[in-house]
């Protein structure tokens, strides 16, 4: 019996999310938006309206013109300019030590649980010791080892979200690793790396996703507690979180420059918490949809 | 020559309350194309065998602690992980007993299906796809070639143990192990996938170790049986000559409890006392503390094996001294 069997374009998991995730109106909305916002962040030098550091000499404070759409800040510049250009910072550690605490955590969290014992005791007592030391002088220490440096703030924050990350996939792993499939793959003589990789990471993307969508806010305000303490970006660049807590401390004097910060953080977080929800629902595919 | 020769076998699990000998000292063989019964109460150690000769122990806390299994020249307990990885899942597969929770939510059943195939022959993906089309259909599934794009959660609890059947046979193993294949399928279900089985058996020529606790499905599928208890085997026969003449007090005990064996109207019949706890060496026959037929010697030094009848082996002291 020789039949041809058409091979589905579509099997494989991401191709079927891809698919369910059309068909949720928020979640596509939510990356829209944040398209809008990553598109905006990358042509900012080139469309924002003032230098980031420009300023107004003649206005000081003002609130929203047509020659500031958003208003100045009290040293005259533009806070249009300003949040264009800290939706740079902000996105760029908001998604970069993402990128790498998922990386680190989820591989670290699946091999730590899969292979368990001794192998999973010694893993997670780094991972203890690592959560024992105090974020602030871990920081501290790196800054003052490597010179401040953009690149290093992405990896000390990654280097400390990782960790719940890990503890998390590990606990679901951990759960998994004894039900039935994944000793039938043990069984049918698949590599220790195919079974994390093509077994069990699926899995556990439900909880990692949601985790994901609260880190991503998470960072943007530990980038902002960081350059606070002047450890993270320096003025006169600056960030959202910065923006946000300058302009807390004159909120009832000069609202606006409250305000268009804060609109554009939440806004962006609305639109990862929409895009997150969706994902997770279209990554199961006991979902609904065809 | 026989397909799989298990000698010896002993696998202790070392828990903080002391060691259970889940497996104390299991010894037969399994024939090219037979059907061998493993049967025995819950925690008698038929799973954990065969677990075992698969290299799926946990270790810790069990550890296999002598035995020899060999396999076509290959002792399946000493060999290297990567001799084991080329046995597993292509000469030697096994079926679980939840098909619920034995294929992966997330993968499609195709992909689960192809992937040993792919993986141990090297198939291209479209070839891979045809072969399991065909073998999804010959389990008795319609519509192969739709369903091979489906996750498991369409498919109802039959047809995910058909499908693993699938899985299973899909490389034409020699040897497949089916740990309590029908116990989680309800009673019409049961039949079929015992049936469907026999008839892949004989289509692929392969032996079967259908490890069970339901001595009606070793008299309708078996050849032989072994009937294994406090992690020792008992008995072992050819199934026939098993419920015809049994030849140890555990096995006519386990006959007389069957519900269909019983006069209506009278109790059933049940064994007294309790399956004895594993941790604590036991000394003499482990059924003795239960047994009706008991004498002073059960209760001293180890009861071996030992034919009684042509094909007829029994552990126990009285029957091969002649007195039962």
């Amino acid at each position: 019996m020789d039949r041809v069997v058409q091979v589905e374009k579509g099997a494989s998991l991401w191709q079927d999310a891809l698919h369910r995730l059309r068909q949720n109106k928020l979640a596509v909305a939510g990356l829209a938006i944040l398209a809008v916002m990553v598109a905006a962040a990358l042509v900012t030098p080139w469309v924002a309206p003032y230098a980031y550091d420009a300023q107004d000499l003649d206005l000081g404070a003002a609130r929203p013109s047509a020659r500031h759409w958003l208003g100045t800040d009290q040293l005259g510049r533009d806070v249009l300019t300003r949040v264009l250009y800290g939706g740079r910072i902000s996105l760029m550690v908001g998604f970069a030590a993402t990128a790498v605490s998922l990386l680190v955590g989820v591989l670290y969290g699946a091999t730590a649980g899969f292979l368990g014992g001794r192998t999973d005791s010694l893993m997670m007592r780094i991972v203890d010791i690592l959560y024992a030391l105090p974020f602030t002088i871990f920081v501290i220490i790196l800054m003052v080892f490597f010179g401040r440096n953009i690149i290093l703030l992405f990896l000390a924050i990654g280097a400390v979200q990782w960790l719940t990350m890990a503890r998390i996939v590990r606990g679901q792993v951990m759960s998994l690793r004894n039900t039935e499939f994944v000793e039938a793959a043990v069984l049918m003589g698949f590599s220790h790396r195919r079974i994390i990789l093509r077994h069990l990471i699926p899995n556990v993307l439900g909880p990692v996703i949601v985790y994901v969508t609260l880190t991503i806010p998470n960072v943007m305000l530990i980038e902002a507690f960081l350059s606070f303490l002047g450890l993270g970006v320096q003025a006169p660049m600056s960030s959202w979180g910065l923006l946000i807590k300058e302009g807390a401390d004159c909120m009832e004097e000069y609202p606006w420059l409250l305000l268009f910060p804060s609109i554009a953080l939440s806004i962006t977080l609305f639109a990862l918490n929409f895009l997150g929800d969706g994902l997770r629902d279209a990554l199961d595919p006991r979902g609904a949809g065809e | 020559m026989a397909l799989l020769e298990v000698d010896d076998l002993r696998t202790h699990f070392h828990t903080r309350n002391g060691v259970v000998r889940a497996v104390d000292g299991v010894s037969f063989a399994v024939e090219p194309r037979e059907t061998l019964g493993i049967v025995g109460e819950s925690g008698s150690g038929k799973s954990v065998t065969a677990y075992s000769l698969l290299g799926l122990i946990p270790t810790p806390p069990g550890r296999i602690e002598s035995g020899r299994a060999q396999f076509g020249g290959l002792d399946l307990l000493r060999c290297s992980e990567a001799e084991r990885r080329a046995v597993r899942g292509k000469r030697i597969s096994m079926i679980f007993q939840d098909p619920m929770t034995a294929l992966n939510p997330y993968m499609t059943v195709g992909a689960q299906i192809t992937e040993p195939l792919r993986l141990h022959e090297g198939r291209s993906r479209r070839e891979a796809q045809t072969r399991a089309a065909d073998m999804l259909e010959s389990v008795g599934i319609q519509d192969a070639v739709m369903r091979l794009r489906e996750y498991p959660h369409r498919f109802s609890g039959g047809m995910r143990q058909r499908a693993m059947i699938a899985m299973a046979l899909i490389t034409s193993p020699e040897l497949l192990i089916a740990d309590e294949p029908t116990t989680a399928l309800d009673v019409t279900v049961q039949a079929q996938i015992l049936a469907l089985i026999k008839r892949m058996q004989a289509a692929l020529g392969m032996a079967v170790i259908l490890i069970t606790h339901d001595l009606g499905v070793i008299a309708g599928t078996c050849d032989r049986v072994v009937v294994m208890y406090a992690g020792r085997i008992l008995e072992s026969a050819a199934t026939r000559d098993c419920f015809k003449q049994p030849r140890h007090p555990y096995t006519q005990a386990l006959l007389a409890s069957l519900p269909a064996a019983h006069v209506k109207g009278e109790d059933l019949y049940t064994i007294p006392g309790m399956p004895p706890d594993l941790s604590i060496e036991i000394e003499g026959c482990p059924f003795a503390p239960r047994c009706g037929h008991v004498v002073e010697a059960c209760r001293r030094g180890r009861p071996a094996l030992e034919e009684v009848a042509r094909g007829h082996a029994s552990a126990c002291l009285r029957v091969q001294a002649g007195e039962l």
